[in-house]
């Protein structure tokens, strides 16, 4: 038994981390967040151009091939640097929807897109009153075409492909389609804009096989999660380095044990998170009959620790960490809107306990 | 990442798990007749057991009359002994500290002469360290040993000495030079207990058991030749005896709350709440949930550090997280054990109404320490500030 990273995948992750350091630093996070879409073309290029795109996507779609380890290794260091845009949107959930759901000539016709460069996606999925609750779903296809509204989907304002998860299957919609209109919704995460996308009998290509769908949410949620790690561990990363510098009562105040402790939970729920993330990763890749209770056990711990990781942090920085030129709140945001993204902690300890506590009756 | 147990790993597991299959007392733990000193000596006849199997002592290396067992089979040793409830072991801190302290340590006359008793369990050893005065900062001690010819003329008191009751010997730390620096001046040694001079008392523990004793020392001699490595060079010896107390032992642990999460979900089934059975109840799914991913990460936070111990052959303070994971986990399942069971939780072996012979009231009380044993959390949290994150001491 290893439960590590091989080598292969140190290399991904630490380049990944040094690219992210090189072409995202957080002067671009901020101007991409005052921006209107979040969405930089010529970053969007290179991320192709480093197989990011088309990590998991088959070789013979044009991706590199990738598994889910080296996936949730992309998303964490993606998460660390707040990458904005559609990354996520397109590679974690459409990209795995798309690979779980369509045929294989759907497939190569929208995944090679992604793995190139020259196409973005997204998944639309909640509804006014539905959650993350697939059960609760209205939307449905009349004749082949779909009519009702969608709500925080993201980056769906550069997205050429928006896939629509409906009560009756899952659909492709191409996004400049009579009948589809896409509006900016005011939410809370800069960095991540989300939509809300209205469809008035709108020509959708329906994906064949809908059973597939629940492994490609599972995929999604894990690589959610990673990401959230990513962010837990910049958080602690820029907290420990203020804990260390920061003097008051002429000392350090990282020599404060009610800093200090604070510091050693940070460390204790990244590190929790990170543990659970890569398991679901590796169960998911192996098909463990476990996989879906380990990918909501990632995101329910992930979804709680975040928050509170990011609250220790804003709290060790002071006033300091309350400030709008401080970047920790672009991380606390990110962390609240991912909390509920494909379900928060609450709607996935339900579907644990539907899993282990209903199912062995 | 490789989940799967290697064909080496399988073969050590299906070995031992054919032999608890045949060995293992089943049964034991709702035993309660007789006194304290008969199921001690249950627990040493257990050990013995175990050595003539040869399972005593399996991270040992096998030149000491250990098994020269890998990390991992330490591990699945654990796993294996917690999946069958196995009784625990008479000698556990003779074969988990003093036995790897004296081989790390020990002159080859010391190893000749104590390591056949430990894993024999024909002598058991207790752990003379914490003092009134010097608990979490052990290097404060003030146990006193004078040299006096060929002996250390030992004064002082240690407490929470577990099972100092039932020892035969003492793995002792006291103070050889008090003008030295704190660190500096300490001396280990091995005492035997039936020494002129040593006074026993138990020390009862909120749960009414006396797992624990104070240990008086009123000038007994101990020869210098029972010193374990160099005089005024204990601190080091102590240290290493620390870090094999948060080894691997943690695995079985998990297992056996895994059993208890499990068992709280199938009494919940059972347990009416508002007319319906408690596992339908939404407040009380949330926090079974909770507690069964908790578990789960608690297993897999493990198997990463297992993992990297294995590659880079040293516990690192970052198994300090395990410590306060285990401990504060146990403590918030004993916690929903108590929600789940209503006024039954507190009902003790001894009410004919109690729920699973009690477990749940005593494990409700017993958990209360496990943030304090060990380490407390305290402790650890400093640990994990300087050492792992490189933040400037506190204290």
């Amino acid at each position: 038994m290893h439960f590590g990273l091989s080598e292969n995948q140190v290399i991904l992750r630490d380049s990944a981390r040094e690219f992210f350091a090189g072409e995202c630093p957080m002067a671009f996070v901020r101007r991409a967040a005052e921006s209107a879409t979040a969405y930089d073309p010529q970053l969007w290029a290179q991320l192709a151009a480093q197989g990011y795109t088309g990590i998991t996507i088959d070789e013979a779609d044009g991706g590199v091939g990738l598994g889910i380890v080296e996936l949730v290794l992309l998303m964490e260091e993606a998460g660390r640097a707040l990458l904005p845009g559609p990354l996520f949107a397109t590679v974690a959930m459409a990209g795995a929807v798309l690979d779980a759901c369509a045929n294989r000539a759907l497939r190569h016709q929208y995944l090679a897109a992604i793995a190139h460069g020259d196409a973005r996606s997204t998944l639309a999925f909640v509804e006014p009153a539905s959650g993350w609750d697939r059960a609760a779903l209205r939307l449905a296809a009349n004749d082949g075409r779909l009519s009702g509204e969608k709500l925080f989907v993201p980056d769906a304002g550069v997205a050429n492909t928006i896939v629509v998860v409906a009560r009756d299957g899952v659909y492709a919609v191409d996004s400049h389609a009579p009948g589809v209109r896409i509006t900016p919704m005011a939410g809370m995460d800069l960095t991540r804009k989300l939509y809300a996308v209205s469809l008035t009998e709108v020509a959708a290509e329906k994906l064949d096989a809908f059973a597939g769908l629940d492994r490609a949410l599972d995929i999604a949620t894990t690589a959610l999660a990673a990401e959230m790690v990513g962010g837990m561990q910049r958080m602690l990363d820029v907290t420990v380095d203020y804990a260390k510098t920061r003097k008051q009562f002429g000392k350090p105040i990282g020599s404060f044990q009610a800093v200090q402790h604070q510091c050693a939970d940070m460390y204790l729920e990244t590190e929790s998170a990170r543990s659970a993330v890569y398991y679901a990763a590796v169960a998911l890749q192996e098909g463990a009959a476990d996989a879906s209770a380990a990918a909501s056990i990632a995101k329910l711990y992930a979804s709680d620790a975040c928050r509170t990781v990011g609250n220790r942090a804003i709290q060790i920085h002071g006033g300091m960490g309350f400030t709008w030129e401080n970047d920790l709140h672009l991380y606390y945001r990110r962390a609240k809107a991912s909390e509920t993204v494909l379900g928060d902690a609450t709607f996935h300890r339900e579907r644990l306990a539907r899993l282990v506590v209903d199912a062995r009756r | 990442m490789d989940l799967s147990l290697s064909l080496e790993e399988t073969r050590f597991r299906d070995e031992l798990r054919a032999w608890l299959e045949q060995h293992a007392p089943k049964d034991w733990e709702h035993r309660h007749d007789g006194s304290i000193e008969e199921h001690f000596a249950f627990l040493r006849s257990w050990q013995k057991t175990l050595y003539d199997g040869g399972w005593a002592g399996i991270s040992w290396p096998r030149e000491y009359g250990g098994r020269g067992a890998s990390l991992m089979q330490q591990v699945i040793f654990w796993q294996e002994l917690a999946r069958v409830s196995a009784p625990p072991m008479a000698n556990v801190i003779g074969l988990g500290m003093v036995g790897p302290t004296i081989i790390a340590f020990g002159t080859e006359a010391q190893k000749a002469r104590f390591l056949p008793g430990i894993l024999s369990a024909d002598e058991i050893w207790c752990q003379g360290f914490s003092e009134p005065n010097a608990g979490s900062d052990l290097a404060g001690l003030q146990s006193d040993g004078r040299l006096d010819g060929e002996h250390f003329v030992v004064n002082g008191q240690k407490v929470w000495t577990s099972y100092g009751w039932a020892a035969d010997w003492c793995e002792l730390v006291v103070r050889t030079d008090p003008t030295l620096p704190k660190h500096k001046g300490l001396t280990v040694m091995l005492v035997d207990m039936k020494s002129p001079g040593i006074e026993v008392r138990p020390l009862r523990q909120m749960t009414g058991e006396s797992e624990f004793t104070e240990v008086f020392f009123r000038d007994v001699r101990v020869p210098v030749a029972n010193v374990v490595g160099k005089v005024n060079q204990g601190w080091d010896v102590s240290i290493g005896t620390l870090m094999h107390e948060r080894g691997t032992f943690g695995a079985g642990l998990q297992i056996t709350y895994q059993r208890n999460i499990e068992r709280l979900i199938e009494l919940s089934r059972t347990i009416e709440r508002g007319g319906r059975p408690a596992a339908e109840d939404p407040v009380i799914r949330q926090k079974l949930a909770q507690c069964y991913a908790e578990v789960q990460i608690m297993r897999v936070n493990q198997m990463r550090a297992f993992s990297r111990i294995s590659s880079t052959g040293v516990p690192g303070p970052e198994g300090s997280i395990q410590k306060i994971f285990w401990s504060e986990l146990n403590q918030r399942l004993q916690q929903i054990a108590q929600e789940l069971l209503g006024p039954y939780g507190q009902l003790d072996a001894a009410d004919q109404h109690a729920i699973d012979h009690g477990a749940w009231s005593y494990g409700y009380l017993r958990a209360r320490g496990n943030t304090i044993e060990a380490g407390t959390s305290e402790i650890q949290r400093n640990i994990i500030g300087h050492f792992v994150l490189g933040l400037p001491r506190s204290y």
